[in-house]
């Protein structure tokens, strides 16, 4: 269980962890997509 | 030629230039006083100023140290002489040596004042006991300086938004230097019972630091300048 | 070539995540398994500690997050070590460099501020002014700027060769830092939390959170380093594609 007494700094601290990587990847993927669309598809090495 | 040649022809050119056009006299240093200025705005307090003054002497050189930096390869940049100097050969080792030396001299200059200045505002007292501690502490952090500006200015010379880009570069690097040369100045003028004993570990920081980034710099000031 | 051409019908997924493959795929999934398992563990099953009570849940995600940047760090210099060696020189190193860098600043960001959480907690304040933290802190600055200098322009083998010298010269920042500021304040915390003191239950969590974010680094830095690439096709064929557009426009 968790002891409330700081329990707003540990969820937070794993909301912020969690929510910056998950963020950086929303945003990581849109780059890509915007990339990706402007060229062939056969110009990637690794599919 | 070889590249202590060079230097000598780099840091005689970048001096005249700054001879002629008295850059360096005329905005460098009146910024650097007005800097120090703002301080006593800020802190308010005799007693405080005493007792921070040789922190707030390095702050406004690296301040400064940013503008100088910036106006050595405005110089360069302006009109590609830095590219001219790549495609007649010249090496890149002379010419790191040479911009070095040309922004060591403007350093020192600029120092003494800031210096002259501290006693005059802060009501600094330099002694007879840590002058030797004083001078070398201004010789090893000032050239560790000299090296970075260099390297770091030809880096962001030429690019786009460099103003911007140089402080953010540079001013995490000379954080050892900040902190190696104030507490070694605090020692030498005595700050809060400080004796210049307490000093001298610090010259060995910056000694190290101007040493590594001069060689650093020698090796790597080819490759950043390389268009 | 045809330039202008849409993704083929059979190529969906692909169209959505450009840089997926099944090995990614899988890699994605077993990161999230164990950010959830990191979740469930750390949150709920394990005890809290008997001196730092719920602060130490705190830790299971700051320890490894610290752990990944400094990680990504060191990625980063030897990938532009091996750019600047003229025998193993390919952008691919410079890509991989960049990717690292990016995770490595994002990590190192989410470390500063779970840190000073826990730190709010342990210490009352959150913020303290020794070594290891303001250390922390100058590489976090230091690695954007590294960036910024990688968006500075030019060709592709300039930024790759500027960047790799300025990742070197942050490698020789790193350690005067370090020292200058481990002796401006030479009293510095001790080790909070000693090896000893953590039960079984609350070494698996943190067992868990360091194999689940390195899981999540592998992955987020093979798709980053991959956008790098799609990013850099992109600037080559720049120059073909407006002229193509243009042609099509008129």
């Amino acid at each position: 269980m968790i002891a409330m007494l700081h329990a707003p700094y540990v969820i937070g601290s794993y909301v912020v962890t969690l929510g910056g990587i998950a963020l950086y990847t929303v945003g990581m993927f849109a780059r890509a997509r915007k990339a990706a669309k402007r060229l062939p598809n056969e110009e990637r090495p690794w599919s | 030629m070889n590249a202590w040649g060079i230097a000598r022809l780099v840091a005689a050119k970048d001096l005249r230039v700054e001879w002629r056009s008295r850059i360096l006299i005329n905005q460098v240093l009146p910024f650097a006083t007005l800097v120090r200025v703002m301080f006593a705005f800020a802190l308010d307090n005799d007693q405080t100023l005493t007792r921070v003054a040789p922190g707030l002497v390095w702050l406004a050189t690296m301040f400064s140290l940013l503008v100088v930096v910036q106006r050595s390869f405005a110089v360069e940049t302006a009109d590609g002489a830095l590219d001219a100097l790549q495609v007649a050969g010249v090496r890149a080792t002379g010419i790191f040596l040479g911009k070095s030396l040309a922004l060591l001299a403007q350093l020192a200059v600029l120092e003494l004042v800031l210096m002259g200045a501290a006693v005059v505002l802060y009501r600094t007292e330099v002694h007879a006991g840590g002058v030797v501690l004083l001078v070398t502490t201004y010789a090893a952090a000032t050239t560790g300086l000299a090296f970075v500006g260099t390297l770091y200015g030809g880096l962001a010379a030429g690019a786009k938004g460099r103003e911007t880009l140089l402080p953010l570069l540079m001013l995490p690097v000379v954080a050892p230097v900040l902190i190696g040369a104030t507490r070694a100045t605090e020692a030498a003028l005595g700050t809060e019972g400080a004796t210049p004993s307490d000093g001298w570990p610090w010259i060995g920081l910056l000694i190290l630091f101007a040493a590594l980034f001069g060689v650093g710099g020698t090796m790597a000031f080819g490759s950043l300048i390389d268009e | 070539m045809n330039l202008t051409s849409s993704p083929s019908p059979t190529s969906g997924a692909r169209a959505k995540h450009p840089t997926s493959t099944r090995f990614t795929r899988a890699l994605g999934i077993a990161a999230l398994v164990g950010i959830g398992w990191l979740v469930l563990f750390g949150l709920f099953l394990s005890p809290n500690d008997r001196v730092q009570k719920t602060g130490v849940r705190i830790l299971y995600i700051h320890v490894p997050s610290a752990w990944l940047a400094y990680l990504a760090f060191g990625v980063t210099g030897l990938s532009s070590a091996a750019y600047l060696w003229k025998r193993t020189r390919n952008l691919q190193w410079d890509r991989l460099a960049g990717a690292s860098a990016e995770v490595g600043v994002l990590f190192m960001g989410i470390t500063l501020v779970s840190g000073s959480l826990w730190g709010r907690i342990s210490w009352g304040q959150f913020w303290t002014w020794d070594a290891r933290l303001t250390t922390t802190a100058f590489l976090f600055v230091t690695y954007i700027g590294y960036l910024a200098v990688r968006d500075l322009g030019g060709t592709h083998q300039q930024r790759a060769k500027r960047s790799a010298v300025m990742a070197l010269l942050a490698m020789l920042e790193v350690p005067l830092v370090h020292f200058s500021v481990k002796w401006w304040r030479p009293l510095h915390q001790n080790e909070t939390v000693e090896k000893g003191k953590l039960n079984g239950l609350m070494l698996f969590s943190l067992f868990i959170g360091l194999i689940s974010f390195t899981l999540l680094y592998v992955w987020l830095v093979i798709h980053r380093q991959r956008v790098l690439a799609l990013n850099d096709q992109v600037d080559d064929r720049g120059l073909d594609l407006a002229l193509a557009a243009r042609r099509e426009e008129s």
